[in-house]
């Protein structure tokens, strides 16, 4: 028998779980396959939530629209990704951005791609490229990239930031 | 202590399986429907507290996601427990003795289905001395009954008429699924999963929410007791024939004499006459006309809808009922909550 003092064992953790989406992220994930984005409407603040939220967090009532958005939408704010890491779409360095996608009111986090990092601007317009085969995943949205269309003003975007 | 009523309650139907709503749209729906219940808005409620658990629910924060459906924002006053809403109710109790706020809301979900609620049970126990064992609420239960058979203190035929009367009275409570009618003689009939357990002694496990609102206006069910007492954590340390914890918050809540209804929350038939004891009671009450949580199980909502049915028995004639809610590892913290007209 030793004296030695007991300093660790191992007791592994596990736990598995098949996660349901719910009818409205499920709603949300169908139409993706179609490659389109939509969104739900709140009923009494008419905000336009992307992803959709089955309930309004400012006025706790069930979201009952589901409207197509996009495919454009705006830059509200963005980070630049230098460093690589596992599982990245594309090669670094491109940003990271907030995408208020036209149509709705609540900015999506996704990537800019085609762009170079230092022409990255707030107010820039972007458009949904999709990948060539749809899965029932934002993935499905590769990237957003430069539209061509003038940059808008920080004022017309600056209540959803 | 300042007088408190139930002013509202609610349950969603529970469902061995519920695809549909998300945590947020579960919440909405079954806080919506409480304040309806109680003739509220949302804007009239000062306080709100949760009864969630993340192991349950299999992802992060779930209870700060279900807030949508609140209407959270600009900011209410909110709290958060991870235990069956019967503690968030308690909570909310409490706050309303601070005399500041006068309504108060409740409530508790959770879904079985997404993963292995006996899993997660196992996890909760000694680190170090019980969960690397992996012995799951099941076996730990049938170690209870065992004990309570070579007491003397129960036989199986006692199990199988809990099981017989909790199936009848499920399927008439619109809210519990619907089991199959099991007569004591056949219960008995049937195979052992863990001896002296049989299937049917265990919980029907389920997906729900339920809600409470709670008022110092007198406008419902008056609660005339609440308290809630622990016994240690490990099994080995305790006689699992008895449960002082609950005779101790019984106590504390004013007593058992005059209770003509209670709900128990109890998941292995073996163990409502643990309840029953330790409360000074025997089957001459009414025992969980709402078929309990034996048939109607959802983690973290079973406890609260005990005291939402004992408040629904008050409304309907009952002088004095007592719900039980109960936590942790073979009844190791008890709730008792007795209500009474107000
Ligand atoms: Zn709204």
């Amino acid at each position: 028998m030793s004296d030695d003092p007991v300093t660790r064992f191992k007791a592994p953790v596990r736990l598995d779980y098949t996660v349901t989406a719910g009818s409205v992220t499920a709603d949300f994930l169908r139409e993706i396959l179609k490659g389109r984005l939509v969104g739900r409407r709140c009923p009494d603040c008419r905000c336009v939530y992307l992803p959709p939220r089955s309930a309004c967090p400012t006025c706790g009532v069930i979201t009952t629209e589901q409207i197509e958005v996009g495919p454009n939408g705006t830059v509200t704010t963005f980070s630049v990704i230098r460093f690589p890491f596992e599982g990245q779409v594309l090669e670094p360095p491109y940003a990271c951005a907030h995408v208020l996608v036209d149509g709705t009111d609540t900015p999506l986090l996704h990537i800019v791609g085609n762009c170079d990092v230092d022409d990255m601007r707030m107010g820039m317009r972007v458009r949904a490229v999709w990948a060539e085969e749809l899965k029932p995943t934002l993935a499905s949205v590769r990237y957003f990239e430069p539209n061509g269309e003038p940059d808008v003003t920080y004022d017309s975007f600056s209540g959803h930031v | 202590m300042r007088p408190v009523y139930v002013a509202g309650f609610a349950e969603l139907p529970h469902l061995l399986q519920d695809n549909l709503l998300d945590e947020p749209e579960m919440v909405q729906r079954v806080t919506a429907a409480a304040l309806a219940d109680a003739g509220l808005g949302r804007d009239d409620v000062g306080f709100t507290c949760s009864g969630s658990n993340d192991y349950v629910m299999g992802r992060p924060f779930s209870f700060a996601t279900a807030l949508d459906g609140l209407g959270a924002w600009p900011p209410i006053r909110e709290s958060h427990v991870e235990m069956d809403g019967a503690w968030a109710l308690y909570e909310a109790w409490v706050r309303l003795q601070h005399g500041d706020v006068d309504v108060a809301l409740a409530y508790g979900f959770g879904k079985s289905s997404l993963g292995s609620v006996e899993a997660v049970r196992t996890l909760e126990l000694d680190p170090y001395s019980l969960a690397p064992l992996g012995i799951g609420p099941l076996p730990l239960a049938a170690l209870q009954a065992r004990a309570l058979l070579d007491a003397g203190l129960a036989t199986e035929a006692d199990f199988a008429a809990v099981v017989e009367r909790s199936r009848r009275d499920g399927n008439r409570n619109h809210t519990a699924p619907m089991t199959e009618a099991m007569s004591a003689a056949h219960a008995l009939t049937l195979p052992y999963i863990s001896s002296p357990l049989r299937g049917h002694d265990g919980p029907v496990r389920t997906d729900g929410a339920a809600a409470i609102v709670l008022s110092t206006e007198p406008v419902g069910p008056r609660i005339a007791g609440i308290s809630h007492c622990i016994d240690a954590h490990q099994p080995g340390f305790r006689d699992l024939t008895v449960s002082r914890s609950i005779a101790t918050a019984a106590a504390a809540a004013g007593g058992t004499s005059g209770v003509d209804v209670v709900e128990l929350h109890v998941e292995y038939s073996s163990q409502e006459g643990i309840v029953l004891r330790a409360l000074g009671l025997d089957s001459s009450v009414s025992v969980s006309p709402s078929g309990g949580a034996l048939v109607a199980n959802t983690p973290m909502v079973a406890g609260l809808c005990r005291i939402g049915h004992a408040a629904n028995a008050v409304r309907g004639g009952a002088k004095r009922a007592l719900a039980h809610a109960t936590s942790g590892p073979l009844l190791q913290h008890n709730l008792i909550c007795i209500l009474e007209p107000a």
